[in-house]
């Protein structure tokens, strides 16, 4: 189930000037509503920032304006990017005047137009062009309406990150999050640059491990509302939810299988929280694996081939991986006396996890490959790794001046952003995936 | 005594009036159709038998309030998941309570302090209920009588960040029947 915010046709600009596209819609039906706003204040940037000069475009001029701001701030967020100012508003179509730009220090430049089209619909066409080969790189033409103006300038970016970068854009995904605040939970849905929050769940009690379906459409979460931890599946489009673990004792800590049919979860109807997989709709629970201790948080290789988990089966909560179909134990983590929570990258090569070093409760990432192990934050009391679905970023849990935040950091460490509310506890971040479009 | 349970009372249905507002005024609407089947389910015999017992269930609910019965909390040492030796004399009177009642039943909910994996928590809150249904049920109690679950670090006592704070996190919590 495709639950995008909006849906827009997109064609290639260079060569085919005078397209013409047909939008499709999608009518949503999430009743959610707008609650406390995430803002997101950048801590940290990377070493080698591309210069990039994001012109107003022509056109609708509250429009325009608004398309144009939307891709600088994705941009600049990212902390790859380094803006170069500019005041006058450019068409795609511009002969483009590169040794001015050179001038100015710009290695990038994206001219465009938004123009009215039929039924209240407009018109966005860019360009990316190349300072340094004096041509344009590529663009696109979308037909949005209004409302999808957001939506539109983060696919811009996105386009303008993968053409630069070689590797695909977040900017058009979404995450989740629990917010709490005033003895209220929320678990809340926002676009990736926090904006347009909605909550899919409002409850007193508390909601923890939201854990997005591979397809972005569900999400499956761990809600106390019974007096207890029960496993839910929650359907976006429709708000309906479903309990697909609810037996004696305490369920929890749900993992989606890479194909969305199964999920791994933690029950502790035989005695100890132990490994189970359960179909999506609550069917056909069986036993994954067995130990005389606690074993938790599984998480699926991107391959499907194994379930990563935190077991204090050593002795201390190490991190181990089995075979998805059973087999035996491999431990994974050996350093230290405290490692939980892992997550693998979308290319199943690095792990993230969380380490006890010193007191201090840090995100660290491991190369699966070399068993190298980098940390990558200085704070106290970091939880809940999820990365980026393009692997670049690490959003983590944290805690500043005693309220629950949200931060994220580049795998390499350098990039570094913080996200939090106003007034609330921000905690259990979970990055959604890629939205076919 | 008697008015106190009337509060009680009075505000646990508030409470319930206010959660059953926010889960159709905040939040999606909730499938109606799953929850109308849930309830159909619970019109059948079985679930009416258990409300008509031997003993009256108002008279069991008021000796848990009473006494030793009164007491609900058991606390654990960092790290620990051994029901200490100070709180055997509470454990045991709550098993008697429970052998006397057979048809009681109780709910334990063990917690960790905030320290780490809300996951891992979980599971180390889970060992804390499980170490006290096990004498509970050695006590006599019948297993069936017994659920243990956790809570893990979701519902601190005390909120400070401080060793004598995390001491009253570090619990299981007894409720009867009728109180969860």
């Amino acid at each position: 189930m495709n639950t995008s915010a909006v849906s827009l046709i997109r064609v290639p600009l260079v060569r085919v000037p005078f397209i013409r596209a047909a939008l499709a819609f999608l009518l949503l039906a999430l009743s959610f509503t707008v609650r406390a706003q995430l803002t997101i204040e950048i801590t940290g940037a990377g070493a080698n920032r591309i210069p990039i000069a994001i012109t107003d475009f022509t056109g609708e001029p509250g429009i325009a304006r608004a398309v144009a701001m939307v891709v600088r701030a994705d941009l600049q967020r990212s902390g790859l990017f380094k803006l170069v100012e500019t005041d006058t508003p450019l068409a795609e179509n511009y002969m483009a005047d590169f040794a001015g730009w050179k001038a100015r220090g710009t290695d990038v430049f994206v001219t465009g137009s938004v123009t009215p089209a039929s039924n209240g619909r407009y018109e966005v066409r860019f360009l990316v062009h190349d300072v340094q080969k004096e041509a344009a790189l590529g663009g696109l033409v979308y037909l949005m309406t209004a409302q999808q103006t957001r939506a539109t300038g983060h696919r811009i970016a996105d386009y303008v990150y993968e053409k630069l970068l070689g590797e695909a854009g977040v900017f058009s995904t979404r995450i989740a999050y629990v917010v709490k605040s005033a003895g209220r939970f929320e678990l809340q849905i926002a676009d990736a640059d926090g904006m347009n929050a909605q909550t899919a769940l409002a409850s007193l009690e508390p909601i923890i491990s939201p854990a997005w379906s591979p397809d972005g459409g569900r999400l499956a979460y761990v809600s106390f509302e019974a007096k207890k931890p029960v496993v839910y599946v929650h359907s976006l489009a429709s708000g309906k939810r479903q309990v697909v673990a609810n037996f004696k004792g305490s369920n929890s800590a749900p993992a989606w299988s890479p194909d969305g049919r199964k999920l791994a979860v933690v029950l502790t109807k035989d005695g100890a929280s132990q490994l189970y997989s359960v179909n999506a709709d609550g069917s056909g629970v069986a036993r994954l694996a067995s130990s005389s201790g606690i074993d938790t948080e599984p998480c699926f290789s991107p391959d499907g081939e194994f379930i990563y988990f935190t077991s204090d089966r050593g002795g201390s909560p190490q991190i181990y991986r089995v075979p998805a179909g059973g087999g035996q134990a491999q431990r994974i983590t050996f350093e230290g006396s405290y490692n939980v929570s892992p997550r693998l990258s979308p290319d199943g090569k690095n792990m993230a996890f969380v380490t006890r070093n010193g007191g201090r409760f840090q995100l660290a990432v491991m190369d699966l490959a070399t068993r190298q192990t980098q940390i990558l934050t200085d704070s106290d009391k970091d939880e809940s790794p999820s990365f980026a679905p393009n692997g670049r970023t690490i959003l983590y849990a944290s805690e500043v001046g005693g309220r629950g935040v949200l931060a994220a950091v580049s795998s390499d460490g350098r990039v570094k952003q913080r996200l939090s509310v106003q007034a609330g506890d921000v905690r259990e971040p979970a990055w959604g995936p890629f939205l076919k479009h | 005594m008697r008015t106190k349970l009337m509060i009680a009372l009075v505000a646990l249905s508030a409470a319930a009036l206010i959660a059953g507002c926010n889960t159709t005024g905040g939040g999606p609407e909730q499938p109606g159709a799953s929850v109308e089947d849930r309830s159909a389910k619970q019109v059948d015999g079985a679930e009416v038998k258990r409300v008509t017992p031997d003993q009256n269930p108002q008279t069991a609910l008021d000796a848990v309030k009473q006494g030793v019965l009164a007491k609900r909390s058991v606390f654990f040492d960092y790290d620990s998941y051994v029901v200490k030796d100070e709180f055997r004399p509470l454990v045991e009177a709550h098993a008697k309570f429970l052998v006397a009642n057979p048809k009681v039943k109780i709910l334990i909910q063990g917690n960790a302090d905030e320290r780490g994996s809300r996951e891992y928590n979980l599971a180390l809150g889970q060992k804390r209920a499980e170490a006290l249904k096990k004498m509970l049920t050695l006590l006599g109690a019948r297993e069936d009588q017994v659920e243990a679950v956790s809570l893990g670090e979701e519902k601190p006592r005390c909120s400070e960040a401080s060793e004598s704070c995390w001491a009253q996190n570090r619990r299981d919590d007894m409720l009867y029947s009728g109180e969860f």
